[in-house]
């Protein structure tokens, strides 16, 4: 989560403003620093205190000169770092190129959905905590909430933009080589907004594409009877809540779960997505994940273990 | 040293701004004036934000609201002339002043409430009506204070309390009344007048 | 100075001012005193037991971060305890550790014998412990605030937040916001009425001038709060549309109202801090301050600016990029005057001769912990760098560097300076060196790796975090120094508690300092100055040896105003003899009218109208009575003889 280094145009330039004026402020410090040493430890003329035990004080030196030095030189670097500030504001405001692709991201307490908009009608598709996006290419994003104000960051890629309901705010990203970038919810938004992380996956064009047109097909149909089993416990009892496309389960309250196992993490970056996250989370999802909003769905450990194998099947 | 100005007398509780309760008082009215300047920016905040007209339903009717305002007005002018009053030694003139002031201002709160009470929806309606509501309301809170201060006065007056020499209280407490009108006048205009200039 | 305590005729007059000014020592007299150092103690003493409680609270977050998924705390005891911890901090210590400081020093300070309300002074530390009772009241029902002490809506509003917990919040903050106001007020007039002749505002100490420019902030921007927290109650109770979109309300309302208080309230907050500094500093340098003027004038500069920031901590919001401009720059230029005073402090230190006393050494490491939270500040002024920076770790860094950095040090350096003169004795200067290096190093461990932490991504207000986010080394470091430095800070409560009693006599000028307060006995009288003196310069202690100025202070002059309590009125800017000024008498209404606007603040939590209505009226009663009118005629006399 570092962005003292990053991966893409929406980000270099603040990056680069970051190190300059975390070297003056260095700078700075270091500079005062040794300025207050150095009064502290100067050597002065030895005074002894008068009868009555009083040190004596008196009104020497041409202080005020120096002063009005170090405010000048302060002056002139604060000068310097608002044109340099402005400068990289102008330059980051807008993608260098028309964005490829549009998501619009709402925030929910606590995670993140994303809606890609179609390169042609019809082309629409939902998924949830995890974008990927093509590398070398900006990406407009829509930033709305559900609830309660969210920011959206992913530091190696730029700063926060805030989702504030009511409003849409629009940001830009792009990454310039491939790669998996984290991010998390960026303003407090209650009790889990420690747990509110999404992960952005740069994929080579090609790939991209590939994952797209994926994820516009409907999952694959329950393939053997375990699965198929697993198919019927979550029309029964999560459908109301999440969506699977191409099955009647369209809630639309929980995540979109459509191709669940193609994502690397579960609840927003909590768990690693695998069969003993998966059951875990299933099993209890306040104990890891305490005041989120999906219950505790009492199931037999067998309807569970066919629930893993259906959600792991759905790529 | 010698200061100058300690050689002359001085008066030992003195009235009007060299007294502290002048400068009191007129720090109160610097820190209200900001509370209505902050709810004002509230109702434009709001106003420039919303994406239906403003205000909804249009300008409020001034049939109430307009005479409303000349008898608040009226008040404070009533107070001034009983307070001038007092400075020439004229305790009746000082009661009468703040009498007619106490009526008009009481006045002015009923017909307050009649508009309220004519509004055909309540405060939790629209974010335009929880606006007035509340703006209007701290108003009233203030000319309630206001006729408190007003009341007190009176008695005090009726009572003897002040004379020529001394009538540091009616001063202080008519400054705080006029302030109740003044800013009558601007939450007057923000809510009646402006929608009339097309201001949003 | 001649001693004339021997002489008969002092005697007698200094019997008649004891008699007059003197509060009862019964119960019901420390009840009902107004005397402005009573007042300014009690202000001390709750201040520094809100600090420890804030302290305390710090701590316990610190066991919950101390390691990634760390189970001491649950999600919600983190919101609620990090939010108390903030309202504690900022609301609670940080601006009536202040006041104490100002309340107990000001009338020594400019040479009077109370403020102009000595009333409405002992009503604001009465309505200050009501407001602070009533938010840690919540702590005892379990529903502490918990949406930050930012307490942004939505999430503070009804539909997010049902319990009592916000209307805690907004409660007590327009509960807190009445003893700020008339505590403001109180010193806006003592400034302008009672200083003593000769004290133009040209010989005023810094921290004085510190204290006025945050009162004056303050009444501007407190009632920006006070709006804000009254329409967040009005839209939980009835159910009305200021913040709530539904209804046609607009969350970011809430924002720049809360921030148009908030900046202003954080120079408020440092700027008294940093007088205390300018003042006592100099005394340990055996020099007057270098550049008084420039000090005076930037710390109301930095006020003047400090109000048009506010949109600084609303970078990420979506805004015009011409508005981010604008905020942007004027939070650059913010640092032109804070380096004014920097550069004026090591300039008094180069150009004098340092005591290394413990009060020395809390200035000397504040100038150092003030530059680096400054730097982190200038940093985030920078719009898109603060994109990155706003909300994580790196901000906590740096509002630590400058609220601890600025209030606590020298709050603490300014205990060790005037603890003689309000206790006649002096601290330890030993146990006092091994505070300062406990609380320096520590406080450096725990904050500066924060920096780091922030710089590595890690956001502000989670409760936990994983691990492998390479987070865990510089919270537990981190964590460690959170302890060291409350033993620093213990330390020095140790020495407080142990020298009351056990210090060494002080004298009237322990550290042959320069300014009036310093001319009275330690502790002062209760009528602070037997004769009030006329002022001729800015160091009046010192101006023989300075050669300061033409003519010479009048410490013991021929103003004696022993008919009842009185003291002297003078002119606004030039401080010349104006009036005579009758003081009111120790009286407990202060303290029962703080009592039935406790009674009220109660009733509307727990939406007791009718309870809320009489108190209203007691509250109503009690002012008519606080007010009536004097019947004793005016009169004209002067005021030597």
């Amino acid at each position: 989560m570092s962005y003292l280094a990053t991966a893409g145009a929406s980000a270099a330039p603040i990056t680069r403003l970051g190190w300059g004026l975390l070297t003056i402020s260095i700078v700075v410090v270091l500079m005062v620093g040794a300025l207050l040493a150095g009064a502290l430890w100067r050597r002065r003329a030895g005074v002894s205190p008068d009868p009555e035990g009083r040190l004596p004080v008196e009104r020497r030196g041409p202080g005020l000169r120096w002063v009005w030095v170090g405010v000048g030189i302060s002056t002139l670097a604060l000068f310097v770092s608002t044109v340099w500030t402005l400068t990289t504001l102008a330059a980051v405001r807008h993608p260098p190129r028309p964005p490829a692709l549009t998501i619009q991201v709402t925030g929910h307490d606590w995670w993140w959905e994303a809606r890609y908009l179609g390169d042609a009608p019809g082309r629409d598709f939902t998924t949830a905590n995890e974008l990927h996006i093509p590398v070398g290419q900006p990406v407009r994003l829509e930033l709305r909430s559900a609830d309660v104000i969210h920011s959206f960051w992913i530091p190696k890629l730029g700063g926060k933009t805030d989702l504030i309901p009511g409003r849409t705010n629009m940001a830009w990203i792009e990454a310039d080589r491939p790669g998996d970038y984290r991010g998390q919810c960026g303003e407090f938004c209650g009790l889990e907004h420690a747990r509110m992380a999404l992960q952005v996956v740069a994929d080579p064009p090609a790939a991209f594409q590939a994952w797209r047109d994926r994820q516009l097909a409907a999952p694959a149909p329950a393939a053997s009877p375990p699965i198929a089993a697993g198919a019927a416990v979550f029309q029964a009892r999560c459908g109301a809540c999440h969506a699977i496309r191409g099955t009647p389960a369209g809630g639309l309250f929980g995540p979109d779960l459509s191709h669940l196992a193609l994502r690397r993490t579960l609840a927003a970056g909590t768990l690693t997505n695998d069969p003993q996250g998966l059951t875990a989370w299933l099993a209890d999802p306040q104990a890891i994940k305490p005041g989120n909003e999906m219950p505790r769905v009492p199931l037999t450990d067998g309807d569970r273990a066919a629930l893993v194998a259906y959600l792991q099947s759905l790529s | 040293m010698a200061d100058l100005s300690l050689d002359r007398p001085l008066p030992v509780a003195p009235s009007g701004y060299r007294s502290s309760g002048w400068w009191g008082l007129a720090t109160v009215i610097a820190t209200e004036a900001a509370l209505f300047v902050f709810l004002i920016f509230a109702y434009a905040y709001l106003g420039s934000q919303s994406a239906t007209p403003w205000p909804p339903g249009g300008a409020p009717a001034l049939r109430l609201a307009g005479p409303n305002t000349v008898v608040l007005l009226a008040s404070s002018l009533a107070a001034w002339w009983g307070q001038k009053g007092i400075e020439r030694g004229r305790r009746g003139q000082l009661v009468l002043g703040l009498a007619i002031a106490l009526v008009l201002g009481a006045v002015f709160a009923g017909v307050q409430g009649l508009e309220w009470a004519a509004k055909p929806h309540g405060p939790s309606d629209s974010a335009y009506l929880s606006l007035y509501f509340t703006i209007t309301g701290v108003h009233l809170a203030h000319v309630a204070v206001g006729l408190a201060v007003l009341l007190a006065l009176l008695v005090w007056a009726a009572l003897g309390e002040f004379t020529a020499a001394r009538h540091e209280h009616v001063g202080v407490g008519l400054l705080y009344w006029h302030f109740v009108d003044a800013v009558w006048l601007v939450v007057f205009t923000t809510f009646y007048l402006t929608p009339r200039m097309g201001i949003f | 100075m001649v001693d004339r305590a021997l002489d008969p005729a002092v005697v007698l007059e200094r019997r008649q001012l004891a008699q007059t000014w003197e509060t009862p020592r019964t119960v019901v007299g420390w009840l009902s005193s107004v005397d402005h150092k009573e007042i300014g103690k009690r202000y001390l003493v709750t201040a520094f037991v809100f600090l420890l409680l804030g302290g305390v609270e710090a701590l316990i977050l610190r066991l919950q971060l101390a390691r990634p998924n760390e189970a001491v705390l649950s999600p919600e005891a983190y919101d609620q305890i990090f939010t108390l911890h903030g309202v504690t901090m900022i609301f609670l210590y940080a601006l009536p550790v202040l006041s104490g400081f100002s309340n107990y020093l000001w009338p020594l300070l400019l040479g009077s014998r109370d403020m102009a309300f000595p009333r409405l002074n002992a009503f604001s530390y009465w309505t200050f412990l009501g407001a602070g009772v009533f938010i840690y009241a919540s702590v005892f029902m379990g529903q502490a605030p918990n949406a930050g002490w930012f307490d942004y809506v939505p999430l503070a509003g009804r539909e997010h937040d049902p319990g009592l917990n916000i209307d805690v919040y907004a409660l007590g903050i327009v509960f807190l916001g009445v003893s700020t106001t008339v505590g403001a007020i109180n010193f806006v007039v003592t400034l302008l009425r009672t200083r003593a002749p000769g004290m133009s505002i040209n010989r005023m100490p810094i921290l004085v001038w510190g204290t006025i420019t945050a009162s004056v902030a303050n009444l501007f921007a407190v009632p920006a709060l006070t709006a804000a927290c009254l329409l967040l109650w009005l839209d939980r109770q009835f159910g009305m549309h200021f913040y709530d979109i539904a209804g046609g309300g607009q969350p970011l309302l809430w924002q720049h109202l809360f921030w148009f208080f908030g900046h202003p309230w954080v120079y408020a907050l440092v700027l008294p801090a940093m007088g205390i500094v300018s003042d006592a500093l100099p005394t340990f340098c055996r020099r007057p301050l270098v550049g008084y003027t420039a000090v005076a004038l930037a710390t109301v500069a930095t006020m003047v600016i400090g109000f048009g920031v506010w949109v600084h901590h609303m970078f990420a919001v979506g805004m015009p990029p011409l508005a981010m401009s604008f905020f942007g720059a004027a939070s650059m230029v913010i640092a032109i005057p804070s380096a004014v005073s920097v550069f004026a402090w090591i300039a008094t230190i180069w150009t004098g001769r340092p005591v290394w006393t413990t009060a020395f050494l809390y200035f000397a490491g504040f100038i150092l912990l003030f530059v680096i939270g400054g730097v982190s500040g200038f940093m985030t002024a920078a719009v898109p760098l603060d994109w990155q920076l706003t909300d994580t770790y790196f901000v906590v860094a740096h509002l630590h560097y400058v609220l601890l950095g600025i209030n606590v040090f020298p709050v603490i350096g300014g205990l060790y300076y005037w603890f003689p003169k309000m206790t006649g004795r002096l601290m330890d200067e030993r146990l006092g060196k091994w505070s300062f290096w406990t609380a320096f190093i520590g406080f450096n461990v725990a904050f500066f790796p924060m920096h780091v932490a922030g710089l590595m991504g890690m956001p502000r207000r989670i409760y936990t975090y994983p691990a492998g986010m390479g987070w865990g080394g510089p919270n537990l470091i981190t964590s460690v120094g959170s302890f060291v430095f409350a033993a620093g800070v213990l330390l020095t409560v140790w020495n407080v508690i142990r020298s009351r009693t056990r210090g060494a006599p002080a004298g009237a000028n322990p550290w042959d300092a320069p300014t009036l307060e310093w001319s009275v006995a330690s502790p002062p009288p209760a009528y602070n100055f037997a004769r009030l003196p006329i002022v001729a310069s800015r160091h009046p202690l010192w101006e023989d040896r300075l050669g300061e100025g033409t003519g010479r202070s009048v410490l013991d002059s021929d103003i004696r105003l022993t008919e009842g309590r009185e003291t002297l009125a003078t002119t606004p800017l030039d401080a010349e003899a104006d009036a005579i000024l009758r003081m009111p008498g120790d009286t407990p209404i202060p303290l029962l009218l703080g009592l039935a606007l406790t009674v009220l603040f109660f009733a509307l939590l727990w939406k007791g109208w009718w309870l809320a209505g009489a108190a209203l009226v007691v509250s109503a009663l009690l002012t008519a009575a606080w007010l009536r009118p004097s019947r004793r005629a005016p009169r004209e006399e002067s005021a030597r003889g």
